[in-house]
């Protein structure tokens, strides 16, 4: 195996000045560059988002606690919420797409490369005007103020009578414009995959992750655009004096909920099937296995796209639907649980009698499937009518969504960072820090998300800015703060050991886990052009085919 | 091992479809969704503005207006054929029929908005049927507007002489997004002038 035998002149060299370095950032149109600047950025937005997550729980973390003021409150779960969703995971989500998808297809690009440029800064320059709501929301009047509405920002609150200022509207710029961006990066990542895959690359014989992304973007495009259209609603009832959401005008607070959870839900499924992604290339090549079930894989994913397009009522049984609507919503969410079971069967089954290496990517993915697991079926519990009458808005939901999101996406992701760390730098992880960050951080987030299941079956509503005591919420909600401060440990353990290992770290090679899709056949990191000769496939596994000429995967498939 | 050493020795068949025209497919995907939300929210709100005036009162059906629009999905496919063949003088003559249906529809929303406010007091805010009629037609608008860019363009460059047959594809491409602006017009017309009045 001639592995080292492409020695790639550095593409930057390090005398040059900040200045001209700056320059080439923010002017590339590399797909590579623009998924790293994709991923610091979402990086950096999810310290901020912990850094709300954390002064919400230290108001929680005893009754009558008064930590920050119930506006200050407000502020916190709302810019919480829509930062972690649009500022953190979808930009990690897109930011491996963009890195990995042209890699995997053996592409030199993506298909519209100044369009994804367009697409990052759109993005990036959302995020910045969320947060310049801070400082300019009120505009002439003094001191700023961020948005306070919830996430999902249910009208009336978004009305011009309860939302005075202008805090309202830069949530609403914000997430139009990086919205824009999502779909452009949509459109991108679905043209790529279909337009640029390499020789040999039948649809059936790209890598899983690709065939992942693929149904990502069209659940973008179908998703992200009715929130656009819902937004631009609200700024023409803001602005122009419109009625769409105006109770007092004959107009429907029930018709924005439809469309925020048209989007809402779908979303879900935006930033979980990417870390079906990542789970589906680590697993295999950690148990030293193919994938078991390819073909069921993607037929899977293709129908928890089309079904999570015909569940989104599930987040408004309590609004007080139909019957025959409650009835659709609650066997549409329960069929959802069917493909997504075969997916976990396949992931167990692919680690069935493998050679498991437990490096850090593993002990992710492997977290991953039990929190999986138990996110869903927390997920069937909620899905169930009756049961939701119960729970609805009680932090048992917000125990469940975090444990799709923490427990599931972003344990994925983290497993994703360990696994292509060594392609994109060059350099080799510290493995003994990246199993201290796998454990604080496990016992961090069950702390704090097992627990928080309790408080919601005893009562405890969500969004409340204090409680009671003698209740029986103290204890639980204690525990659960005391977690968070374990997470935050294991994030900055996760950030030491990313910078650490990005400068003093050992060359890692170009094929460090012996894997076998195409983004390992190149150097690593890899060269502005990816591939010297766009290279041809005739199997799932390139590389397994050129390490073994002898049996080689091409004759089974 | 280096990327050439995957290369097999017999050449493979290899064709995938066009970049340009599976991107614009998505992108028409995104904008019947969001269409999709504006007419949901029109045929939902039908009947339920708590004053007046209605669209019955107000409303005449625009038949002229829209045989312009949807005749120019003619004229761009003639167009395009033209290009394809080479003929690019026919092609600027059927171009410029289409710019000129399209602005002739322009005309004709700005003349049945003229009216509506400045001689009806018919606007945006007036009641729920303002709000959604201004909103899903702007909406449509602003679409035939920035298709009408985009030919405008097109039309620059062939009298500037710069266009030739091998830009076929990608005039095709635009030609795929004014079809979309035209074929949205159909479900407008019918949800505003035929079911809502």
């Amino acid at each position: 195996m001639a592995t080292d035998s492409i020695a790639w002149p550095r593409s930057e060299g390090l005398s040059r000045p900040f200045v001209d370095q700056l320059h080439e950032w923010v002017t590339t149109v590399d797909h590579k560059r623009l998924g790293i600047l994709y991923v610091v950025y979402a990086l950096i937005f999810l310290v901020v988002g912990g850094i709300e997550a954390t002064i919400i729980r230290i108001q929680l973390i005893r009754p009558h606690n008064d930590f920050v003021s119930p506006q200050v409150f407000n502020r916190m779960f709302t810019m919480h919420g829509t930062t972690m969703i649009f500022f953190v995971v979808m930009p990690l989500v897109f930011g491996f797409a963009n890195y990995l998808v042209p890699l995997m297809i053996g592409a030199r690009d993506m298909a519209f490369p100044r369009l994804n440029a367009f697409s990052f800064w759109l993005t990036a320059f959302g995020g910045l005007l969320l947060y310049f709501s801070l400082v300019g929301a009120n505009g002439l009047y003094g001191a700023g103020n961020a948005p306070d509405v919830g996430w999902f920002a249910y009208a009336p609150l978004t009305s011009r009578t309860f939302s005075v200022g202008h805090s309202t509207d830069f949530w609403t710029l914000a997430l139009l414009v990086s919205g824009f961006g999502s779909i452009g990066t949509a459109i991108n990542i679905m043209t790529t995959i279909l337009c640029m895959r390499c020789p040999g690359m039948s649809l059936g014989k790209m890598p899983l992750l690709a065939w992942l992304n693929l149904v990502m973007a069209g659940l973008v495009i179908l998703a992200v655009s009715p929130l656009t259209a819902a937004q631009v609603m609200l700024v023409i009832d803001r602005y122009l004096g419109g009625h769409f959401f105006d109770t007092q005008a004959g107009g429907s607070a029930v018709i924005w909920m439809h469309f925020f959870w048209v989007f809402g839900h779908p979303e879900v499924y935006v930033l979980v099937i990417p870390a079906f992604a990542f789970i589906s290339e680590i697993v295999p090549v950690f148990s030293r296995k193919a994938m078991f079930g390819y073909p069921i894989m993607v037929a899977a994913t293709v129908a928890i796209g089309f079904v999570s397009m015909s569940v989104w009522a599930h987040h408004m049984f309590t609004v007080g639907m139909s019957a025959n609507a409650n009835t659709f919503f609650v066997f549409s969410t329960m069929a959802i649980a069917v493909p997504t079971g075969i997916k976990i069967f396949n992931w167990l089954a692919t680690m069935w009698g493998g050679k498991i290496l437990f490096k850090t990517p593993m002990l992710f993915a492997i977290a991953f499937l039990f929190q999986f697991l138990i996110a869903g079926l927390t997920g069937i519990m909620l899905g169930s009518a009756p049961f939701n009458w119960q729970l609805s808005n009680s932090y048992f939901v917000v125990a469940h969504f975090h444990y799709v999101i923490v427990g599931a996406i972003l344990f994925a992701i983290f497993g994703a960072f360990y696994y292509w760390f060594p392609k994109v730098s060059g350099k080799m992880y510290s493995e003994t820090l990246g199993r201290w960050h796998f454990w604080v951080f496990l016992i961090g987030f069950h702390l704090t998300f097992d627990f928080m299941h309790v408080p919601g079956l005893l009562g405890m509503p969500r969004r409340i800015y204090t409680y009671e005591p003698g209740r029986g919420w103290d204890t639980w909600n204690l525990i659960v703060t005391i977690g968070v401060f374990f997470q935050a440990a294991g994030v900055l353990v996760f950030v030491y050991n990313l910078l650490w290992s990005y400068f003093r770290g050992d060359a890692a090679g170009s094929d460090p886990w012996d894997a076998w899709t195409l983004e390992w056949s190149t150097s690593s990191p890899p060269p502005a052009y990816n591939f010297s000769t766009i290279p041809t496939v005739r199997s799932r596994r390139p590389l397994w085919d050129l390490k073994h000429p002898e049996d080689p995967d091409w004759k089974y498939e | 091992m280096n990327a050439t050493s995957m290369t097999v020795a017999r050449p493979v068949e290899w064709d995938r479809p066009s970049r340009g025209t599976v991107g614009m497919f998505c992108l028409i995907a995104a904008e019947s969704a969001i269409f999709t939300i504006f007419v949901v929210a029109y045929l939902f709100y039908v009947g339920k503005s708590l004053t007046g005036p209605t669209p019955k009162e107000v409303l005449s059906v625009p038949i002229f207006y829209t045989i312009c629009l949807l005749s120019s999905s003619l004229t761009i496919h003639l167009a395009v054929r033209a290009l394809r063949r080479g003929s690019v003088r026919a092609f600027g003559a059927w171009w410029f029929a289409t710019i000129a249906l399209g602005a002739a529809f322009m005309y004709g929303t700005a003349t049945e908005w003229h009216r509506l406010i400045y001689h009806e007091g018919f606007t945006i805010s007036t009641n729920l049927f303002g709000t959604t009629y201004y909103s899903l037609v702007g909406l449509h608008a602003f679409h035939v507007v920035v298709g009408l860019t985009g030919l405008s363009i097109v039309m620059a460059f062939t009298l500037l002489g710069s266009l030739t047959a091998e830009h076929a594809e990608r005039v095709d491409v635009l030609s795929l997004y004014w079809h979309f602006v035209d074929a949205v017009w159909v479900v407008v017309f019918t949800v505003v002038y035929v079911i809502g009045r």
